[in-house]
C-alpha cells in the first residue's frame, strides 16, 4: 500500500511538472530567441516584440487546441467516417450499418427509451428545481433544505445505484423486505415487487434516480435566477390582489424563462450522455437499453463492432447538434454585447 | 422577497410541511446506506435499516451446566452458572419447551416439577435448585431464551472492505487519477482563456464558438477513434494502451471546452485598466498570466476545479474504457460496479463500499459549497 501511494504521488507530481514546464520554458524561449532587452537595437527590438506578440497567443493556446483537437474534433470527423465501415474499420460497406440501426429492435427500443427520459426527466427536474426554489426561497430553514436536495450533484451515478438499488431491494418468500420501498408497499397491504425488471415501469424507476441528483443543480440556478426578478413586479401584482399562484405562473415563470430553458437543456445532454445509471442498475435487461450503452455495448460486443457503435453515437450527436448551434450563437450574442 | 407572499397561517405551515417532506424524501435514500454499513451483516438481512434504532428481539437456545456441577446447599441441590449472552443483548424471558420460549419472566423464579426451582437473571446468570439430588445421569438442561439486543453498530464493514475487497487500493487508483485530472486542465484551460480573453490575434472569434459548440460534443463520439489511437500508440512504444497519463489527457480534453468557456468569461470581466497598465511596465503576457490574472481568478480557478474534481472522481465511462478494469487500476466507481455485479445481495460489502466512494466528493462539495454554486451561476454547465 505505501509503495503504491509514493508511487501515485510521484506520478502525479511528474504530470502536473511536464505541464507547467511546457508554459514556463515555452515562453522563456520565446524570450530568447526574440530578445527585445533595452540598449538593443530599437528598431530590431520593435520587430521582435511583434514578433513575440504573434507568436505567444499560440503558445498559450497550444496544448489546449492540441488535446481538443485530437480528442473532440478529429473524433467527430473519424467516428462518421467509421460509420460506412465494417466491424474492425477496414472494410467498406456503405450504408449497411445505418440499415442495420433502421432494423434492430434493440436500436429501436433505445430509441424509444431515449425519447421517454428526454420527455420526462428534464421537465421533471426543471418543474421540481422550481419550484422547490420558490419553497424554499420563503422560509428561514430554506438554505439547510437547499444543501440537502443539492446534496446527491456530488454523488457519483455509480454510487446513487447503491443507494437506489437498496430502496427497491425485493427478497423473496417469508423474508422481511429489507428495501424501503416494499416495505412501505407491505405495510399498506401490498404485494412486493421486483421493481427493476417490470418493462416499461423500470425506465421509470430508473429515471428516479437521475431526477434524484439532478433536481438539486436545477433549483440552484432557478433560485438564482429568482433572486433576480425586481422585487416591484412582485409588490404592484399583490397589491393588485394577485394570489401565490397567479404570481407563481403569470409574474415569476415567464421572468425566468431564459434560465428555464438553459437548465432544461443542460439536463437534455445530459440525458442523452446517461450511462452509468443504465449499466449499473440494469445492464439493459427488461427493455432498459439507452443508446449510450447500446454504443457502449457494440463498441466490446463480441470484440467490438466499431461501424455500427459508430451509427449509436453520431445519432446522439445529432440529437445535441441544434443544442450546439443554440449555444453557438447565444455565446456569440452575449460577446458582441460586451 | 417572496416572503410577504407566505405572511398567512395555512399557507406557511404548507409550505413547511411541503419542504420538509421534500427534504425527507432527497435524505432517505443516502441515509439509508449510511445507516446499513454501520449495521451487523446479519442485522442487515434480518430487518429493515429503519428499524436500526429500535433494537431488536430474538429467540435462542442455551444449556445449562449438568447435573455433575450439582452442589449440595442445605436441604437442597444447586446448578448456577452463566449464560453467554451475545452482542450485549438482555434476557427477557425464558421457557423450557421451544413451543413456550418466554413461559417465565427473567429474574423471578420459576417453579417446575419435582420441586425444581430456575431463576435465569436478565445478565445470563442462573440458579437452578432442586430439592433432593438431580439424578446423576439426567442431561444437561435445555432452556430457550428470548433475548433483547440493543441497537447495535460497528465499523467490522469498513474493515473488511478497505482491506479485503480492494477497495483501499481503489481509492489510492482514484485519487491518482482524479488529482492531475483536476490541476492540469485549469492549468491549460487558463492559459488558453486569457489568450482568448485578452491577447490579439486572428481566428479569435472562431476559436471562442469552437469551444462553446465543443461543450456538448458527446463523449461517446470520442470513445472509438480515441481507442484506435491509443491502441497504436501503445504498440508503437510497446506499453500499454491503458496508462495513468493516458486517461488524465481524456479527462483534461474533455474538461477543457466547459474550463476555457467559464474562465474566458471571467477573465475578460476583470479590469482592463491593471492589464494595460503591466503593459505599459514592460510586463510580457506571461509574467501578466502568472503574477496578476492566476492569483485574481481564484474564485473561478476554484470552482472549475470543484466541478472538475467531482466530475473525474464520478466518472466510470472514461475510466472503463481508457484505463481499463484490471485490478491494479481500478477505480472506485469501477470497483463498485464490479462489486455491484458479483456481491449483489452483500449489503454490509455494497453500502460500505458506496459510503467510501461517496465520502470525499461529500467533503468536498459541502467544505466548498459556496464555490461550487459560484461556478454554477458563472454560465453553462457540462453534463456528465
Amino acid at each position: 500500500m505505501f509503495s503504491q501511494i509514493v508511487s501515485a504521488i510521484g506520478a502525479m507530481i511528474f504530470g502536473v511538472a511536464i505541464c507547467a514546464a511546457y508554459f514556463w520554458f515555452s515562453n522563456k524561449l520565446l524570450d530568447l530567441i526574440f530578445p527585445a532587452r533595452e540598449g538593443d537595437d530599437v528598431h530590431r527590438a520593435a520587430v521582435n516584440l511583434r514578433r513575440r506578440g504573434l507568436i505567444r497567443p499560440w503558445l498559450f493556446l497550444g496544448p489546449a487546441l492540441f488535446l481538443l483537437v485530437v480528442y473532440l474534433v478529429y473524433p467527430v470527423v473519424a467516428t462518421f467516417i467509421l460509420s460506412f465501415y465494417g466491424p474492425d474499420g477496414s472494410k467498406f460497406v456503405g450504408g449497411a450499418n445505418y440499415l442495420w440501426a433502421l432494423n434492430d429492435t434493440e436500436f429501436r427500443q433505445s430509441i424509444f427509451n431515449n425519447i421517454l427520459w428526454l420527455a420526462v426527466v428534464p421537465a421533471a427536474c426543471t418543474f421540481f428545481g422550481l419550484v422547490i426554489a420558490v419553497m424554499t426561497d420563503r422560509i428561514w430553514w430554506g438554505n439547510i433544505a437547499k444543501a440537502v436536495i443539492f446534496m446527491p450533484m456530488a454523488i457519483s451515478f455509480v454510487g446513487a445505484s447503491v443507494i437506489w438499488k437498496f430502496i427497491y431491494e425485493y427478497r423473496g418468500g417469508t423474508d422481511t423486505q429489507i428495501g424501503l420501498l416494499n416495505a412501505i408497499v407491505q405495510l399498506f397491504g401490498g404485494t412486493p415487487e421486483v421493481w427493476i425488471t417490470i418493462p416499461l415501469w423500470n425506465n421509470f424507476f430508473l429515471m428516479v434516480m437521475l431526477i434524484w441528483i439532478q433536481t438539486g443543480f436545477a433549483m440552484v440556478i432557478l433560485s438564482a435566477a429568482l433572486r433576480g426578478i425586481p422585487e416591484e413586479t412582485i409588490e404592484a401584482a399583490v397589491i393588485d390582489g394577485a394570489n401565490g399562484w397567479q404570481i407563481f405562473w403569470k409574474i415569476m415563470v415567464p421572468q425566468v424563462w431564459g434560465t428555464i430553458a438553459t437548465v432544461w437543456t443542460t439536463i437534455t445532454i445530459l440525458v442523452l450522455k446517461v450511462f452509468d445509471i443504465v449499466l449499473t442498475m440494469t445492464n439493459g435487461q427488461w427493455n432498459t437499453m439507452v443508446l449510450a450503452n447500446l454504443m457502449f455495448n457494440w463498441m466490446f460486443r463480441g470484440g467490438g463492432d466499431s461501424g455500427r457503435s459508430a451509427v449509436i453515437a453520431l445519432v446522439i450527436m445529432v440529437a445535441v447538434t441544434p443544442i450546439m448551434i443554440w449555444n453557438i450563437r447565444r455565446a456569440n450574442a452575449e460577446t458582441k454585447g460586451r | 422577497m417572496i416572503g410577504n407572499l407566505g405572511r398567512i397561517g395555512p399557507a406557511r405551515i404548507f409550505v413547511h410541511a411541503a419542504v420538509l417532506l421534500i427534504v425527507l424524501l432527497w435524505l432517505l435514500p443516502t441515509l439509508g446506506i449510511f445507516v446499513t454499513a454501520l449495521r451487523d451483516k446479519d442485522q442487515i438481512v434480518a430487518s429493515g435499516w429503519w428499524t436500526a434504532f429500535a433494537g431488536s428481539s430474538r429467540t435462542t437456545a442455551a444449556r445449562l451446566d449438568g447435573p455433575d456441577k450439582a452442589k449440595p446447599d442445605g436441604a437442597n441441590f444447586v446448578i448456577s452458572g452463566t449464560l453467554a449472552v451475545e452482542g450485549g443483548g438482555k434476557i427477557q424471558s425464558f421457557g423450557l419447551r421451544v413451543q413456550e420460549p418466554a413461559a417465565y419472566k427473567a429474574g423471578s423464579p420459576a417453579e417446575l416439577e419435582n420441586g425444581e426451582t430456575l431463576t435465569i437473571n436478565s445478565d445470563g446468570s442462573y440458579r437452578y435448585q432442586k430439592n433432593g439430588a438431580f439424578g446423576a445421569d439426567a442431561r444437561a438442561k435445555r432452556v430457550y431464551l428470548t433475548v433483547a439486543t440493543p441497537p447495535q453498530f460497528t465499523l467490522d464493514n469498513y474493515r473488511n472492505v478497505l482491506g479485503g475487497e480492494g477497495i483501499g487500493q481503489s481509492f489510492i487508483n482514484s485519487l491518482t487519477v482524479t488529482i492531475p485530472a483536476t490541476v492540469i486542465p485549469i492549468l491549460i484551460a487558463a492559459f488558453a482563456a486569457y489568450a482568448l480573453a485578452w491577447m490579439e490575434f486572428p481566428g479569435r472569434a472562431i476559436l471562442i464558438a469552437l469551444v462553446v459548440g465543443l461543450i456538448v460534443v458527446p463523449l461517446q463520439m470520442s470513445l472509438i477513434p480515441l481507442l484506435r489511437i491509443y491502441n497504436e500508440i501503445g504498440q508503437l512504444f510497446g506499453v500499454s494502451s491503458k496508462t495513468y497519463p493516458g486517461i488524465w489527457l481524456a479527462h483534461t480534453a474533455f474538461g477543457l471546452p466547459l474550463a476555457i468557456y467559464l474562465l474566458r468569461n471571467y477573465i475578460s470581466g476583470l479590469p482592463k485598466e491593471i492589464i494595460e497598465s503591466a503593459r505599459v511596465d514592460g510586463a510580457s503576457d506571461f509574467d501578466i498570466f502568472v503574477k496578476i490574472i492566476l492569483p485574481l481568478s481564484f474564485p473561478a480557478l476554484a470552482s472549475f476545479a470543484i466541478f472538475q474534481f467531482l466530475w473525474v472522481w464520478n466518472d466510470l465511462l472514461i475510466a472503463m474504457v481508457f484505463l481499463g478494469t484490471d485490478k491494479d487500476h481500478l477505480v472506485l466507481t469501477a470497483a463498485l460496479n464490479a462489486l455491484l455485479g458479483s456481491r449483489g445481495g452483500n449489503w454490509e460489502i455494497l453500502t460500505a463500499s458506496a459510503f467510501v466512494t461517496i465520502i470525499i466528493p461529500l467533503l468536498v462539495f459541502f467544505g466548498l459549497q459556496r464555490y461550487l454554486v459560484r461556478g454554477l451561476l458563472a454560465g453553462s454547465v457540462k453534463g456528465g
